[in-house]
Order: structure tokens, then C-alpha cells, then sequence
């Protein structure tokens, strides 16, 4: 399968290159080179308001929609540049699914949740067996199925938070994108659903390259191949997880993981 | 000594004031609210007792005789349920795909704002303009002449900014989230509203509507110079002639009836008006049903 094979070539998932980007006048990330590696989990890290969240929406290009957002610089997802004007964004956003930090499934079925981004690049309804052999996989991979094969016509937002964000999660996968960005997925769940989320990511890890916004240290030294550090918009260090808890090249990284930026 | 009052958790001076100054308030909140539902509830008790010896099936069945001082009011309760009909079917669907576009598409820049603040300031313009508004435009440039289509026209222009207001209110209940995890599966703008933001808003747009709707039952001055007319019990059965056709109204018929026709039974002016009345908490019952029912629909 070619998703095998990607994980051994040495494109990165993401690439951006010189990237800036400003909310009307404030300037929000200045400079950003970042190389996502395919097949691993990232994590990016760094203090509130730094920018992250922007730069995983800048990615998916779902911040265009606030209009007065500007961008400079270079983005590629799997080698294609995503801000050439030939780019269609429902494209780009099957390609490169997103996770939010609450839980938002939306108000319909589990199962139309499920369905509903295989069902808008499909253009409408499949058959039924299809339908359900669809639902099942995702849930499947998600280890979900078990709990919610009789509840499948409930309302999605009835689940528990836990059950939610694993859910916002399997609907991304009947389109099988290649990147994931999951934006601090674990922030809005208890220690226990925590680590069943984690662990969930770490299943994914190799089928997916997935970048993974998170204010937790230990989540991120846990369940990440690497790690990105960025303060006030830039990029300060990116290095292997374990190097970078182990022995921090910049003194803003050592100060920011010892607990001295909070 | 204080000192042991107070551990066994005993009133205290302050605490005695406290309380004094909470009975005054409550007291001064409560007679202010009283004074201010009785007048409504002597309006509807008068008109109870002194209308309700009008009412009978033939009052709502037969047409007005004898110089309207007699009979019933049927053409009146057709008319106005047609020209509100109208006005409800022009205002509705233009209403809310204005507000659907203010909400969902356009972009948050001074001509959006500058929109919104003339929606504002077009609801609070005098029905009399309106009236006005409608006789130059519809019954004269449009030529429809004084027509129950002109007066139900009339009526949609004054509805229309409230229903755009509401209709916008109802749109921005819809959380972010839920739009932001549609366009992030790929969804486009228009998908996003078909299948997102609608459904989700849809009972609260119907209730704000019907509520507004409900108000333009009773309005007089706008269908006076547009459609209605005095005495008219022939109504032409053609859809089309009727449309084209004056007719009379329940508004304007409580103003005649009281005012311009004498030797009127005293009853009569009060059966219209406890009917007209009626009308308009029919339709309101009929919007907080959609609340209730909206409340146990909430989803998130
Ligand atoms: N929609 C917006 N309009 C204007 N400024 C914004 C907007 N979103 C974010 N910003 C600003 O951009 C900067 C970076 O914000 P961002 O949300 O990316 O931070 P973050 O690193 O995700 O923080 P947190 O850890 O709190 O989520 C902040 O200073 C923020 O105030
Ligand atoms: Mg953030």
C-alpha cells in the first residue's frame, strides 16, 4: 500500500517555509519553518498565545474564513503547495483532517457523524452495507465500536466527552486523509479518557502523520516522536521528544519545560 | 460577647438591614410588576365580559348588515387572514435568506455594519410611513392598486426587518463549533448551512417569525390606503381576483364599528375586538409551542 511506503520515503507531511501570517495588523507567526515528519506523531508545544493554534489553522486554511487573515510564506502537505490558487479547500481539508480542543461532534446521529465527511466527498448517500461497513471500520480503529454499535442512532452529543472526541476522530478517517492536526484534543478530558485518547494516537502513529497541539508536558513526552517548541510566534527548537526533554539546546525550552513559563 | 453571636451563626445588625432593605426591594419590584399587567388584564377582563355576548357561530359565519350594525364578520376575518397570509409568504422567505446571508457570508466590514444598523433603524420606522411607503410603491409604480396583495406587501416591508433580526438571532445560537467542524470535514459554505446551521436553528427561526407576524394582525394604518376597505362583504372566489381585490379587515372594521357607524349595539365593537385579539394569541401560543418544543429539542 502507498501509505507504507510513504512512511520510509523522507517527504514531510507538512512543510512550511517562511511562513508568516497576521490577524488584520497583529502578527501572529513570524518566520515558521517547520518539516513534519510522515508517519510520526509531532507535538508542538509552547506557552498560551504563542500561535499554535494558528499555525495548525493555517494549515487546514480553515482561518481564511475570519476574512481579514494574511499569509506569506510557503505551506506544503504532502509536497503540494496548498496556497496555489488552483488549490480547491474541501480537497485540502479531506487530505488533512482536524480534531478541536472541545469536542464537537456535531448535533446529528453517531452514525451520520461518522458518515458525514465520507457522504460530502462522495455527493450523497451510499448504499446501506457500504454505509455500515464504513461505520464500522472508523469506529473499529477508533476502538469506539464496542460501545457505540447499539447507539448508533443516538444523538452524538449525548456521548460522554471521551466517547465525543474519539468520535470527531473516526469521522475524519472514512476520507483517509494523510495528515492529522489535532488541537490540545485532550485538554477538555478527564485523566483517564486522556489516556485512552492518547493511546488511540499513538494506534494512528505510521497510518497518519499527526502534529498534536498540547499544553501537557507529559503528554507530550509520552506520545510524540518529536517536538516543536515556539515562543511568541516563532519557532524555537524542533527536535526528537526525547532529546528535547533530555537535553534542551535553547534556554527558553529548558526554562518553558521546567515549568518556569507556566 | 459579639463574639459568640456571631459563632453561633446568629443575625447580626447588618444582617437585620440587609434584610429590611431586601423586603422594600422585592416590595418595590412586585407592585411595580403588578401595576404594570393589570391594565392588561382590566383590558382583556372588559373585553371578555362586555365582548362575549356578541360571539356566536353566526358571528363568524355571516356577513356584516344593516349599515354594519348587525350580523357578523366574516369578510372582515377572511380579509385580514389573507393579507397577513401574503405578508407572511413575502416577508418569510426574503427575510431569511437576508439574514442567513448577513449571518453566514458576509464579510464583517463597514457595509455589512452599515446594513445592519439600517435593518435596525427600519424596524423602528411608523407604521404610517410605511403605509405611505406602500401606497407609492406598490399600489401606484407597481400599479397592484389597492389590493389585498398591495396591503399584504405593505405589511411584509414593516415585517421585515424584525424578521430579519430574529431570524439573524436565532442563526447566531447555532455555535461556531458546530460550523467550524463542518468546514474542517471539507463542507462548504452552503452545506454547512443546509445541513448544520438550518436544522439546528429552524424552530427558533419559525417562533420568531410567527411572533412577528402576529403583530402585523392588529396593524390598521399600513392596509388602510393599501387594500382594506370599509364595507366589501362580496369577495370574488379567483384566486387571482381575490389577490387583486380590496377587502375588509378585522382592524379596520374595529375602527369603524366603533367610530364611523352610528347606532352601533354596544357588544359589536367588543366581539371584533375580543376576536382580533384571539387571532393574535392564537399565533402566539402557537410560537410558544415551537419554544417549548425547541427547549426539549436542544441538542448540545
Ligand atoms: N481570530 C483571531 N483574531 C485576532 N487575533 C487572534 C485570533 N486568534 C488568535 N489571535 C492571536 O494570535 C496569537 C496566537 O493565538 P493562538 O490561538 O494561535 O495561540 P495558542 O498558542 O494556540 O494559544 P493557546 O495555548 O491559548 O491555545 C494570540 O496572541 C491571539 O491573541
Ligand atoms: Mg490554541
Amino acid at each position: 500500500m502507498w501509505r507504507v511506503a510513504l512512511v520510509e520515503t523522507t517527504m514531510p507531511a507538512i512543510r512550511t517555509k517562511g511562513l508568516n501570517l497576521w490577524y488584520g495588523d497583529f502578527q501572529a507567526l513570524f518566520d515558521v519553518d517547520i518539516d513534519v515528519k510522515a508517519g510520526k506523531v509531532t507535538s508542538l508545544i509552547g506557552p498560551s498565545g504563542c500561535g499554535k493554534s494558528t499555525y495548525l489553522r493555517a494549515v487546514n486554511r480553515i482561518n481564511e474564513r475570519l476574512g481579514y487573515v494574511r499569509t506569506t510564506g510557503t505551506i506544503e502537505v504532502m509536497g503540494q503547495n496548498v496556497l496555489a490558487d488552483e488549490v480547491e479547500l474541501t480537497q485540502l481539508r479531506r487530505e488533512v483532517g482536524m480534531v478541536f480542543q472541545r469536542p464537537n461532534p456535531l448535533p446529528l446521529p453517531v452514525r451520520d457523524n461518522v458518515l458525514f465527511a465520507y457522504r460530502l466527498h462522495r455527493g450523497g448517500k451510499g448504499p446501506r452495507e457500504e454505509e455500515d461497513q464504513v461505520v464500522e471500520e472508523a469506529l473499529r480503529e477508533v476502538l469506539l465500536w464496542d460501545k457505540v454499535k447499539d447507539r448508533l442512532d443516538q444523538t452524538a452529543t449525548e456521548l460522554s466527552l471521551e466517547e465525543q472526541q474519539k468520535l470527531c476522530i473516526a469521522r475524519l478517517l472514512p476520507v483517509k486523509p494523510s495528515v492529522l492536526l489535532m488541537d490540545e484534543p485532550c485538554s477538555a478530558l478527564d485523566p483517564e479518557a486522556t489516556k485512552a485518547v492518547e493511546e488511540l494516537i499513538w494506534r494512528l502513529r505510521g497510518d497518519y502523520s499527526i502534529l498534536i497541539v498540547t499544553h501537557n508536558m507529559a503528554q507530550a513526552r509520552r506520545a510524540s516522536d518529536e517536538c516543536i517548541f515556539m515562543l511568541m510566534g516563532k519557532v524555537v527548537e524542533h527536535s526528537r521528544t526525547g532529546d528535547m526533554f533530555v537535553s534542551p539546546q535553547q534556554q527558553e525550552t529548558a526554562d518553558y519545560i521546567e515549568g518556569r513559563y507556566g | 460577647m459579639t463574639d459568640i453571636d456571631f459563632k453561633s451563626f446568629k443575625a447580626q445588625p447588618l444582617d437585620y438591614k440587609n434584610q429590611r432593605n431586601q423586603r422594600l426591594y422585592r416590595l418595590l419590584f412586585g407592585w411595580m410588576t403588578v401595576l404594570l399587567i393589570l391594565p392588561v388584564l382590566i383590558i382583556l377582563v372588559l373585553l371578555t365580559a362586555k365582548g362575549a355576548p356578541a360571539l356566536s357561530w353566526e358571528f363568524f359565519t355571516a356577513d356584516p348588515i344593516n349599515g354594519m350594525t348587525e350580523g357578523g364578520i366574516f369578510p372582515c376575518l377572511i380579509g385580514t387572514i389573507w393579507i397577513v397570509a401574503v405578508a407572511l409568504f413575502a416577508s418569510v422567505p426574503l427575510g431569511v435568506a437576508c439574514a442567513v446571508y448577513l449571518s453566514e457570508y458576509a464579510p464583517d466590514n463597514t457595509l455589512t455594519r452599515l446594513i445592519n444598523l439600517a435593518i435596525i433603524n427600519l424596524a423602528g420606522v411608523p407604521s404610517i410611513v410605511h403605509a405611505l411607503f406602500g401606497v407609492g410603491a406598490f399600489v401606484m409604480f407597481f400599479d397592484l392598486g389597492t389590493s389585498i396583495l398591495a396591503a399584504g406587501l405593505t405589511l411584509a416591508v414593516m415585517t421585515m426587518p424584525v424578521v430579519i433580526v430574529s431570524t439573524r438571532e436565532s442563526l447566531q445560537a447555532v455555535p461556531q463549533a458546530f460550523r467550524e467542524a463542518c468546514w474542517s470535514l471539507g463542507a462548504t459554505r452552503s452545506q454547512t448551512i443546509r445541513k448544520v446551521v438550518i436544522p439546528n436553528s429552524v424552530t427558533g427561526i419559525l417562533t420568531g417569525v410567527i411572533l412577528e407576524v402576529s403583530r402585523t394582525v392588529g396593524e390598521t394604518a399600513p392596509i388602510m390606503f393599501t387594500g382594506a376597505a370599509l364595507f366589501l362583504p362580496f369577495v370574488p372566489d379567483n384566486f387571482f381576483e381575490r389577490l387583486s381585490s380590496q377587502t375588509m379587515a378585522m382592524s379596520l372594521h374595529l375602527f369603524t364599528v366603533s367610530t364611523q357607524v352610528p347606532n352601533v349595539p354596544e357588544e359589536l365593537p367588543f366581539g371584533v375586538a375580543l376576536v382580533l385579539i384571539g387571532m393574535v394569541l392564537v399565533l402566539n401560543s402557537v410560537s410558544i409551542a415551537f419554544r417549548m418544543y425547541l427547549r426539549g429539542q436542544k441538542k448540545w
